[in-house]
């Protein structure tokens, strides 16, 4: 994929630039699904529970959701290296360590805004669950379903930072061409080398990708806050 | 109602609570037994709303102890609490309903969720988001959805107090239809015409202290402590 | 939640993540015949391997997938062992690579060649034949100047060519001397902005879009080559490189078939890299 228009590209549907968009997508939605599996339960825990240094951890995860991804990404790569502790997994360089990599940018986000969203609905109903004598784990199910449009947004905003980032998939991703090239990492290679129009036209691919799963998250709590008030 | 172990009587052994030099009970020894309803008056502050939360388990004796029929540990399976300002699950009103009546283990079945909303009145509001009701609606919500748990005890704590006059009177006769029906009824008011209205025995709180007890027309007819009396005079305040 | 409760937890996500890693990484291990070669930025943009990788993969069916970075990453990439072969254009640094262990042997493939890039209209004045001149006037003129500064092959080259010209950059700089740690695409474009100088690959210039008022100022001073070198990671120190693959590869650049394809190599009808692996001083 050279540089013809941008347009022509996008509207063409040319392979090179789908397989581009189609690799952006898997890695960052499965990034978003796992930490959404580790760090939904792992916000809920500490919003629930009182444990000695947990002022400690909540300040942790709120500083996390600013993790450089550069620093991410050189982490993951120091312990996918062939050369490192988990090398023998063989993952650096692959669409997996991408995954990997976002997925630990994205973890402290969905925690931290979790925690956030649970405490606060507990602090609303607790009096009455616990005079209702719900046991524990219902009470958690209770207050994510419950708080369940607050967490789309914080899926939302998780995707939106795996989505727009570069710097940790570059790093453990290498950037190959038709193997680990997303929108990011082709933007910020036809940029370097000078080819902004196809830098632009993919930017703008990315953006209209995120407005329309933006539009889908927001329709969805639109049509919850009718269901449920 | 119930089978097994009843709740009832709940004992109050000489219980005081408080927190940080602050008492909000203060040596309470008292009897709740079945019968006609249990209404609490009292100034602000004397410890209505503490007693009720603490005959619900909510709260722990700092000192003294609580036992419900005997027990002195008995989760809140056959007692229910109505709060001043109830919470509504983000949920509709029969989804309210629904949830309350889980937790409890009845079976969810729409025959008995549409016969609690006609008990308090809320026929053809199950659909709507619980959220969306009025003041008075959401009480009798938070009335239906501890009912819905078929309790031996249902505490209430000034469930009418932020209500207008016809929410009011129709809170008032849901409660006694429940009185009648032969639920213990525990309620907070401030109101005294409520606590006539309602009957049963009065139990005065001040400072945390049971001042008098005595079946509601002895009381309001012929008071026997100051306080009682001042009370009625409407000069005891604070 | 009760200390088993919590602890529940955290293992069942543990698990699941467990779970989903190893499916996806056993799908990527089991796929392949594959390889992966460091190389750098310059020789990526020049869009050489666009040219030919399909012709390699059609004949031995080996997927190339190339990660490009600087020289000096590169090597350290392949000393990792997340390489399996290194071509870089850096002979020095790849001499010592094998000499540490960590290459089997270094075969010449290739060359291009440097050109200095300047403002058309020159204002330092450099224009001509002779790099080491120009390098002098731009020092004594204080012509702003775009370092690459990320130890690339080119980076290397530059700074042996201002020894060479009698300057040790590395100390003896000033303000108008910018090293931006990036590669050559990147420093282009600060040079376009900047109307500055930079030493580029011929390769990485002819593809080049955001011009501006850049041209070349100085080309053709035999000292401007630039000799590429391919490598074979050794599988002694790291037992996963795929040896059998990485060794056809690199036998196909130094075979007749691949010279020849490397020669055939255009940009807007121009040459860009002159097979030389039979050279024996390359």
């Amino acid at each position: 994929m050279h540089s013809d228009s941008a347009l022509e590209l996008i509207f063409t549907g040319d392979p090179a630039l789908l397989e581009i968009v189609r690799l952006s997508l898997i890695v960052s939605l499965s990034a978003v699904a796992i930490a959404a599996f580790v760090g939904i339960p792992l916000g809920a825990l500490v919003a629930l529970n009182r444990f000695s240094g947990r002022e400690g951890v909540i300040v942790l995860l709120n500083t996390l959701m600013g993790l450089p991804p550069v620093v991410a990404g050189l982490a993951v790569y120091l312990l996918l290296s062939r050369s490192g502790p988990l090398g023998s997994l063989g993952l650096i360089f692959t669409p997996t360590a991408m995954i990997i990599a976002q997925t630990v940018l994205v973890i402290p986000i969905i925690a931290a805004l979790t925690r956030q969203t649970i405490e606060d609905l507990w602090d609303e109903y607790r009096e009455e669950l616990t005079a209702m004598n719900v046991r524990v784990f219902r009470r958690v199910t209770t207050l994510i379903w419950d708080g369940r449009f607050s967490l789309v947004v914080t899926l939302l905003a998780g995707f939106g930072r795996a989505a727009a980032e570069v710097g940790a998939i570059i790093i453990v991703g290498g950037n190959i061409n038709g193997y680990t090239r997303t929108m990011t990492t082709a933007i910020a290679l036809e940029t370097s080398k000078g080819d902004l129009s196809l830098a632009m036209g993919l930017g703008a691919v990315l953006i209209a990708i995120v407005i329309i799963v933006n539009t889908l998250a927001w329709s969805v709590r639109r049509a919850g806050e009718k269901m449920a008030g | 109602m119930r089978a097994g172990a009843s709740d009832l009587p709940i004992r109050f052994e000489s219980v005081s609570v408080g927190t940080r030099g602050v008492t909000m009970l203060d040596r309470i020894t008292l009897l709740i037994e079945a019968g006609p309803p249990t209404v609490l008056i009292g100034p602000n502050g004397s410890g209505k709303t503490t007693l009720l939360r603490t005959a619900m388990g909510l709260v722990r004796p700092t000192q003294g102890r609580i036992t419900w029929g005997g027990a002195e540990k008995s989760p809140p399976v056959q007692r229910a609490i109505v709060f001043q300002r109830p919470a509504m699950l983000r949920r509709s009103v029969s989804g309210n309903l629904s949830y309350a009546l889980s937790t409890a283990r009845i079976p969810r079945r729409t025959e008995r969720i549409n016969e609690l909303l006609s008990m308090v009145g809320l026929d053809g509001l199950g659909k709507r988001p619980a959220r969306r009701l009025s003041g008075g609606e959401q009480q009798r919500l938070a009335l239906a959805r501890a009912l819905a748990r078929d309790p031996a005890v249902l505490l209430l704590d000034e469930p009418t107090a932020s209500l207008d006059p016809a929410s009011t009177k129709t809170i008032e006769d849901i409660i006694s239809a429940i009185a009648v029906s032969g639920i213990k009824v525990v309620i907070a008011t401030h109101d005294l015409g409520e606590a006539r209205r309602i009957g049963g025995e009065i139990v005065l709180l001040h400072h945390g202290r049971v001042i008098e007890r005595a079946g509601a027309t002895e009381f309001l007819n012929a008071p026997k402590a100051d306080e009682a009396k001042a009370f009625l005079a409407g000069e005891l305040l604070v | 939640m009760t200390p088993r409760g919590r602890f529940f937890v955290l293992i069942r996500s543990l698990l699941i993540v467990a779970a989903i890693a190893t499916t996806l990484a056993t799908q990527t291990a089991a796929q392949d015949k594959s390889i992966v070669v460091a190389s750098t930025t310059s020789t990526q943009d020049s869009g050489l391997f666009g040219y030919l990788l399909p012709i390699f993969k059609q004949k031995t069916g080996i997927d190339v997938k190339v990660v490009a970075q600087g020289t000096g990453q590169a090597l350290d990439t392949a000393r990792r062992g997340d390489a399996d072969v290194v071509l870089v254009h850096a002979k020095a640094a790849e001499e010592e690579f094998v000499a540490e262990g960590f290459g089997v042997k270094r075969y010449p493939v290739m060359y291009n060649d440097f050109v200095l890039i300047g403002p058309q209209h020159d204002p330092a004045g450099v224009k001509g034949k002779d790099i080491m001149a120009a390098l002098q006037t731009i020092k004594a003129k204080s012509a702003p100047f775009i370092s690459r500064g990320d130890r690339s092959g080119t980076n290397i080259a530059e700074i042996s060519f201002w020894k060479d010209a009698g300057i040790d950059i590395t100390k003896d700089n000033g303000a108008w001397y910018k090293e931006i740690g990036q590669g050559m695409g990147a420093a282009l474009n600060t040079a376009s902005a900047l109307n500055a100088y930079v030493l580029s690959d011929r390769g990485t210039w002819l593809a080049f879009k955001n011009r501006n008022e850049l041209a070349i100022v100085v080309e053709g001073d035999k000292r401007l080559f630039n000799q590429y070198g391919v490598i074979l990671v050794n599988p002694a120190k790291h037992p996963n490189v795929r040896k059998d693959l990485g060794q056809q590869f690199v036998d196909w650049l130094v075979s007749t078939e691949g010279q020849d394809a490397i020669g055939r190599y255009k940009i807007n009808g121009q040459q860009l890299f002159y097979p030389n692996a039979k050279d024996p001083n390359a």
